[in-house]
């Protein structure tokens, strides 16, 4: 229904499109600016770092297209439409995650994958089959995690009811940190981000994997084939934090 | 003028009502704030020196950035989406009729509106930023003084581009493409994402000509102390000079508008 009732407005669609585009390009002509002084950023060059930046657009880009809409649920919550939601026979997270899907989400996906095929024209990588079955692997699963974040903040909202931007610093922020190599963040906050909330099995340890990188940590090498495992771990955490979540909700007026 | 002093203070009591929300902005500045320091630590460790900054200036930069994103209202926001709401429904007829200015009584909403997000979205992160990693603060209460009136200046030119935006929808109805262009034009051309003296050749010389410069390039300049005697003198003009001119670019396009208005209105 949201994507008929867009594509009502070609013209609009279009603009916001290609408006999401420019804007989850920007990070990258920051990233462009920046090699324009130096050739490597924490010992990576361009194409390394457009890797990561290319991976993790693309993960991202999948979670905020199909769960993107998820940060709506604290305003839901504050007016008490959440309620109407209850009384139809649809699992409230699919309505929730419906709710406004917009279509010109597709522009971060699109700018992501482009960067990627860039960097992958550049790299010098030496395929084998184990790499090759780790791109998908990696872009499906960052994709889960980031979607779980995304459920988990939503899931927060119920008792926060206004605090939609903690969410956005796990995921824009996330994000936009995993952009950057691990090398150049301290390293506490790479632990964090590995054991805490896992945010580096989106892209960092795989990656540095197909690049044949040392991870910063030092963590044993089959980690890096852990993102799928960690995936379903996230999805099932951030399930059960939404079920929590719905079970306590009272609604506004009670 | 009373009355806009009230309307300030209203538009600053109106923010200081969501305290949750305050708290969970002041979080994401935060920790935005520690993925940009990093990788500008990781830039001026390769360069060091670029742009004119060293280090802590650098980081410096980093968490004004922060204070000043919601202040200036960068990404846009503000009074923004509720005077196109405005517009579109035809409310903005009633505004209108009411004995006060149209662009004054926004710009004064807007201004209380910075001064809440100065103080509840800006002094915790730039703290937290000043216990983390070493930064460059003013050592006299001067150039705290003078960073504040820049910062005001850089409100008020950042009000008025987004009132321009606020009144293409008079004719688009939707403001919703242009509010994104305008973002974007702002975050990059105001130097939040990459000081603008970084920016090379023909970019650089026209980015810093451009009134998003006031926003937070400005600002940080005058906070680091980089700008002196007659420098301060020019920065102060070059926001003040861009405020007066598109405040009455926006007073010219209003009063074409709202004669459209009239004539819609039989």
């Amino acid at each position: 229904m949201w994507v008929r009732s867009t594509m009502a407005y070609r013209a609009s669609f279009l603009m916001t499109a290609l408006g999401n585009f420019a804007t989850t390009g920007l990070d990258f002509a920051t990233i462009l600016l920046m090699f324009s002084h130096v050739t490597t950023l924490g010992g990576f060059s361009l194409p390394e770092v457009a890797f990561l930046y290319g991976t993790t657009s693309t993960a991202f880009g999948l979670a905020d297209l199909t769960m993107g809409s998820m940060d709506r649920l604290g305003r839901r919550v504050r007016d008490g439409t959440l309620d109407t939601l209850l009384l139809r026979p649809v699992p409230v997270l699919a309505q929730v995650a419906a709710d406004r899907f917009a279509l010109r989400r597709l522009g971060r996906i699109t700018q992501g994958s482009l960067v990627l095929g860039w960097s992958l024209s550049r790299l010098d990588i030496d395929w084998t089959v184990l790499k090759v079955l780790m791109m998908p692997m990696m872009l499906l699963s960052g994709g889960a995690i980031f979607g779980a974040v995304f459920v988990a903040g939503a899931a927060f909202q119920f008792w926060a009811g206004d605090a939609s931007e903690v969410q956005n610093s796990f995921t824009y922020g996330g994000n936009t940190l995993l952009q950057y190599p691990p090398s150049i963040f301290a390293k506490d906050l790479v632990r964090g981000v590995t054991f805490i909330v896992p945010l580096a099995f989106v892209n960092w340890l795989p990656a540095l994997r197909i690049l044949g990188r040392d991870d910063p940590l030092a963590l044993p090498g089959w980690l890096d084939f852990a993102s799928p495992l960690v995936a379903v771990a996230c999805c099932a955490v951030a399930g059960l934090a939404w079920r929590t979540g719905l079970r306590s909700y009272r609604s506004t007026g009670s | 003028m009373r009355l806009y002093a009230a309307v300030a203070l209203s538009g600053f009591r109106r923010f200081a009502t969501y305290r949750v929300a305050t708290a969970a902005g002041v979080f994401t500045n935060t920790v935005f704030g520690f993925i940009l320091a990093y990788t500008y630590v990781a830039l001026w460790d390769a360069r060091p020196g670029l742009g004119g900054y060293d280090r802590s200036q650098a980081l410096t930069y980093v968490w004004v950035g922060q204070a000043l994103l919601m202040t200036t209202a960068m990404m846009g926001g503000g009074f923004q989406d509720e005077l196109i709401e405005r517009i579109r429904t035809g409310d903005v007829a009633i505004d209108l009729y009411r004995p006060a200015d149209l662009q004054l009584w926004w710009l004064a909403t807007d201004l209380g509106r910075a001064a809440f997000h100065l103080l509840g979205r800006g002094v915790v992160p730039l703290l937290i930023g000043s216990l983390a990693f070493d930064l460059a603060l003013p050592a006299g209460p001067l150039t705290w003084l003078l960073f504040l009136v820049s910062v005001a200046l850089g409100v008020v030119v950042s009000f008025a581009l987004r009132y321009l935006v606020v009144l293409s929808a008079f004719w688009l109805l939707d403001g919703a493409g242009v509010s994104q262009i305008a973002g974007l034009a702002s975050m990059f051309f105001s130097g939040a994402l990459l000081p603008l003296t970084l920016f090379p050749g023909w970019l650089g010389e026209l980015a810093r000509a451009l009134p998003w410069a006031a926003l937070q390039q400005i600002p940080a300049d005058v906070f680091l102390g980089r700008h002196t005697g007659t420098g301060l003198l020019r920065v102060f003009a070059f926001q003040a000079g861009w405020a007066l001119a598109l405040l009455a670019a926006g007073r010219a396009l209003q009063s074409v508008a709202t004669r459209k208005v009239v004539v819609q209105g039989g």
